[in-house]
């Protein structure tokens, strides 16, 4: 078991292009970081340099008490779970788990033993003599677990491992994961751009932009005080309402007609951004907010309503015992879970 | 708008059309059965000639039935000593053959199959460069440049070797640029996986490259087998002595000896076994290995 | 080269030296030789030679011989190719649609693939014989004095002939898997959209399959240039004479017979021009047929 520590690792591709800025992340012993942001953000080439897939421009990443930069992949003890499992196709389940314990040296006995106890844990003991092609997909994706599992490592790398499952195997899939690294209590980096899975599973998220990190921290931490206006809209699904106000006088104006009922922050100039998350804002109220509902989704658990909010696009949501219908109708805005955002820089205030 | 109310599936559709639909596959067979038939009788005629005496071949060309003289013509195809020096017969030339044609496709693999995985798998900036220095070779094929590969052989003094044979023709990029393709088929992540167990680059290479080409090495194996047997040009030239023919080398001596108008009766049993032994192992190895040829060939694409 | 390769110097050099080695003794330094000599006039007893410049290609360009190889080899290509690809085509269209003995009659219809040009040419010479052959007396009754070997028209016949059997297969092969690879949800929108068979297969199918015809097109142009070379030899039964050669051909010819050298090398280098004019083409169409998929 082993803390991870990145110190100002940055990654620049030859032709320039700047995939990683310098980025620091100090990672506890046993936790499950989540580094999360949409295509492209450079969460993946983060996770490929700390594997060692791909070489650090700069920087200093450590394992342990140890800096790693220049070792092997398969001197930095640590496994990975890939995106498409990486399972060698030709190989039976036992000898994919088993390969790089082999390689290590590792007695035959000694790699039987672990294989059996991964493939017991994994609910795999039955088809350890099968083919990779044989598999359904949950079950590659246990195997490509086990071939982690065996290796004992200090840290597990996992890159997207669920997207290639349907939804309701990646809800299953989600809890086992977490399950096993907790009994484990092996140190984990968890790659995803789906914010659901970053909430649930993480002990830390880190939210990463355009190579770029934008927020460290608990997954409520990120979601009760989003540290700019990319992370209020990446983090939540609905995404936080962003609306643009004036502010006039120490009040909150949407345009003519619509003046919120908040209190604008001090030293401000004359424009904000206000972020409301859509289960924070209520149906019904004194009439001085009226919402103009344009579309109901109706969710089963609870409703999605879409419209406009002083001309601007709004969405809230009701549980599913509440009324729910279009037209103009009053709100409450929830007056202590109002974020403010600069809206030049995006960034909390 | 319409509205959507169950509707009842009548029974199978009308039986009226089937007849129709039959014509058209009776058009269909037929074509298919001509084309078929003009691929196999040709040879098929040669096959039954060869059980007719040479003098009556000699009088009346190519014979429809079936006499009793093929297996002395395929004997003495096989067995009987031949060419001007008496130093040949067909099962040496049937050796020579399969020595072309298992060195010519082994050597072939093993050397592309290198040259694309130190292409495809190193981070080495000359990769790119030596891939189109192997890459232009496929703009020349060997015939057009036959005369100065042939003084290259002389001069080497590998004419009438095997190897003199053999090597020059895998100067050719087709098996690098197929083996390249294919590699570069595999997922990036299998190499990235391999790399955390700990499996260096020859590890690598034999613990996972060679089992994962493995069908892909059948493919090009047929192809470059019937490739190297059916050399012609080549082996005319190299070839000089004629314990080293081919069966396919050996046409042209064929044709040579019965064009001579002598006082003997050309052999032309002998030389049309002869000819249909040239065929028959690269012929069956293509209807066997038929899918795994079929993948190759397409899939290559060149 | 893949994302993670491995960084090892001296391993890839290594397994890249054989090939290497065997390109640049068989590859680069003959295709050298043949260009630098097709600048010399070669000594016809051996004794060293001169350097004429360009005179070798002039020669050839105002050489009438040289101008009817060049056209018998352009008609040549181009009949070659037009029936070997139609007739394949026709029967690769076939094949893919009929449902019973789909497999046997792709095995009949491309094993011939495996058979030598020059053993097909043999066939040929017994098919086609002046005296006896089948084919001529075929011809004959046709009212047509076919006399293989004596004849310039009767002989290119036979070859045109000779070598469309033997590219069949090929051509085959590549159609039936050009149109099995058309997704069946294509042929289904299709079959909803247009009730004529014809009209499907010229609007939907044919289309779809052009790639693959294109790229068939520079195949069997670079066969019937190079590698009929042995059904050509045997037809001729290794006397040209005044029989029709191809180009290729008259390479070989010039150089090993007439001891032509230069005018020989002269010859190879015109060919690897038009080989590379074909490769140039070729890889257009490839980048096109990205495009489709």
């Amino acid at each position: 078991m082993a803390q991870v520590t990145l110190d100002r690792v940055r990654k620049t591709y030859p032709n320039g292009f700047e995939a990683v800025q310098p980025c620091s992340v100090k990672i506890p012993d046993g936790e499950l970081v989540v580094l999360v942001g949409p295509s492209g953000c450079g969460k993946s080439t983060l996770l490929r340099m700390i594997a060692g897939l791909e070489d650090i421009t700069d920087g200093a990443l450590s394992i342990g008490t140890d800096v790693v930069n220049d070792k092997d992949p398969a001197d930095r003890n640590i496994a990975m779970v890939f995106q498409n499992y990486a399972l060698y196709p030709h190989m039976s389940v036992a000898k994919n788990m088993g390969y790089g314990l082999k390689n290590r040296g590792a007695s035959k006995a000694e790699i039987d033993a672990k294989v059996q106890e991964a493939a017991r844990i994994l609910n795999l003991g039955d088809y350890l003599d099968r083919r990779p092609s044989q598999l359904s997909g949950g079950q590659r994706q246990r195997v490509a677990m086990g071939r982690a599992i065996v290796r004992d490592p200090e840290l597990f790398l996992f890159d997207e491992p669920l997207s290639n499952l349907d939804a309701k195997l990646r809800n299953q899939m989600r809890i086992e994961i977490r399950a096993l690294q907790q009994r484990l209590g092996v140190t984990s980096v968890y790659v995803t751009h789906d914010q659901v899975e970053a909430m649930t599973m993480a002990d830390r998220i880190i939210v990463l932009n355009a190579g770029r990190v934008e927020q460290i921290g608990t997954p409520t931490e990120i979601y009760e005080y989003p540290a700019s206006t990319f992370v209020a809209g990446f983090m939540g699904a609905p995404p936080m309402n962003l609306l643009t106000a004036q502010i006039f006088e120490g009040a909150l104006k949407l345009n003519e007609d619509t003046v919120l009922p908040i209190t604008a922050p001090a030293g401000m100039g004359h424009k904000v951004l206000v972020g409301l998350r859509p289960e924070d804002v209520r149906l019904g109220g004194d009439g001085s907010v009226l919402f103009n509902v344009e579309i109901v989704e109706e969710l089963g658990a609870n409703r999605l309503l879409h419209g406009k909010l002083g001309g601007q696009d709004f969405s809230l949501s009701v549980g599913k015992d509440e009324a729910a219908r279009t037209g103009v109708q009053p709100i409450t805005l929830p007056v202590a879970r109002v974020h403010f955002f600069d809206p030049d820089r995006g960034t909390r205030i | 708008m319409t509205d959507i109310t169950e509707t009842h599936v009548t029974s199978p559709a009308p039986s009226r059309s089937t007849k129709r639909i039959r014509w058209s596959q009776v058009f269909d067979h037929t074509i298919l059965c001509t084309g078929a038939f003009f691929m196999l009788f040709p040879v098929l005629l040669v096959l039954m000639t060869t059980s007719f005496e040479d003098a009556d071949i000699v009088r009346n060309g190519l014979q429809f039935g079936f006499e009793g003289q093929m297996l002395e013509n395929f004997d003495a195809a096989m067995f009987e000593a031949a060419g001007f020096s008496k130093a040949i017969t067909g099962t040496r030339m049937l050796m020579n053959s399969l020595i072309l044609g298992f060195g010519f496709a082994i050597g072939k693999i093993v050397i592309s199959m290198m040259a694309a995985y130190a292409i495809v798998y190193f981070r080495l900036r000359f990769a790119t460069f030596a891939f189109w220095i192997i890459f232009t070779t496929l703009l020349l094929p060997l015939e057009v440049r036959i005369l100065p590969s042939y003084e290259a052989i002389q001069s080497l003094g590998l004419a009438n070797t095997y190897s003199g044979l053999i090597i020059p023709l895998i100067a050719s990029a087709t098996g690098t640029f197929f083996f390249r393709q294919f590699f570069r088929s595999i997922p990036e992540e299998l190499v990235e996986a391999a790399r955390i167990d700990g499996a260096g680059p020859i590890k690598f290479f034999i613990d996972i490259l060679v089992p994962l080409s493995r069908t892909m090495i059948a493919a090009i194996f047929i192809i470059m087998f019937v490739y190297g047997w059916n050399q012609y040009l080549w082996p005319t030239l190299i070839t000089t002595d004629e314990g080293m023919f081919t069966l396919v080398r050996g046409i042209k001596q064929i044709v040579q000896v019965l064009s001579q108008t002598g006082a003997m009766i050309p052999e032309y049993g002998k030389a049309l076994a002869l000819s249909l032994i040239a065929m028959i192992p690269p012929v069956l190895i293509v209807i066997f290995f038929q899918s795994w040829f079929v993948k190759g060939l397409t899939e290559s694409d060149k | 080269m893949k994302r993670a390769g491995f960084t090892t110097v001296w391993l890839p050099i290594a397994l890249l030296l054989p090939q290497l080695m065997i390109i640049a003794i068989f590859f680069y330094w003959p295709a050298a030789w043949a260009v630098q000599s097709s600048f010399y006039l070669q000594d016809p007893f051996g004794f060293g030679s001169t350097f004429v410049g360009v005179e070798n290609y002039t020669d050839l360009m105002t050489n009438t011989e040289y101008g009817k190889v060049a056209r018998f080899t352009l008609i040549y290509t181009a009949l070659v190719t037009f029936f070997s690809l139609s007739i394949a085509l026709l029967l690769a269209v076939k094949a893919d649609k009929v449902i019973k003995g789909a497999k046997s009659y792709r095995t009949l219809l491309m094993w011939v693939y495996a058979i030598a040009p020059p053993v097909a040419g043999f066939l040929g010479l017994m098919f086609f014989d002046q005296r006896n052959g089948p084919m001529t007396e075929m011809f004959q009754t046709l009212g047509w004095d076919f006399r293989l070997g004596a004849d310039y028209n009767s002989t290119a016949t036979a070859m045109v002939i000779v070598a469309v059997w033997k590219q069949i297969p090929v051509n085959f092969i590549f159609f039936l898997s050009g149109l099995q690879s058309i997704p069946k949800s294509v042929r289904e929108a299709a079959l909803i959209d247009n009730r004529s068979a014809s009209g499907r297969f010229w609007d939907v199918t044919f289309p779809l399959l052009a790639p693959t015809a294109f790229f068939l097109l520079i195949i069997n142009i670079t066969y019937a240039l190079f590698d009929t070379f042995g059904i050509i030899d045997t037809l001729v039964r290794s006397e040209p004479g005044n029989n029709p050669v191809t180009l290729v051909y008259k390479v070989f010819v010039d150089g090993f017979r007439g001891n032509d050298l230069g005018g020989s090398s002269a010859q190879s280098v015109i060919l690897m021009v038009l080989v590379l004019l074909l490769t140039v083409f070729q890889f257009r169409l490839i980048e096109r047929r990205i495009h489709y998929t």
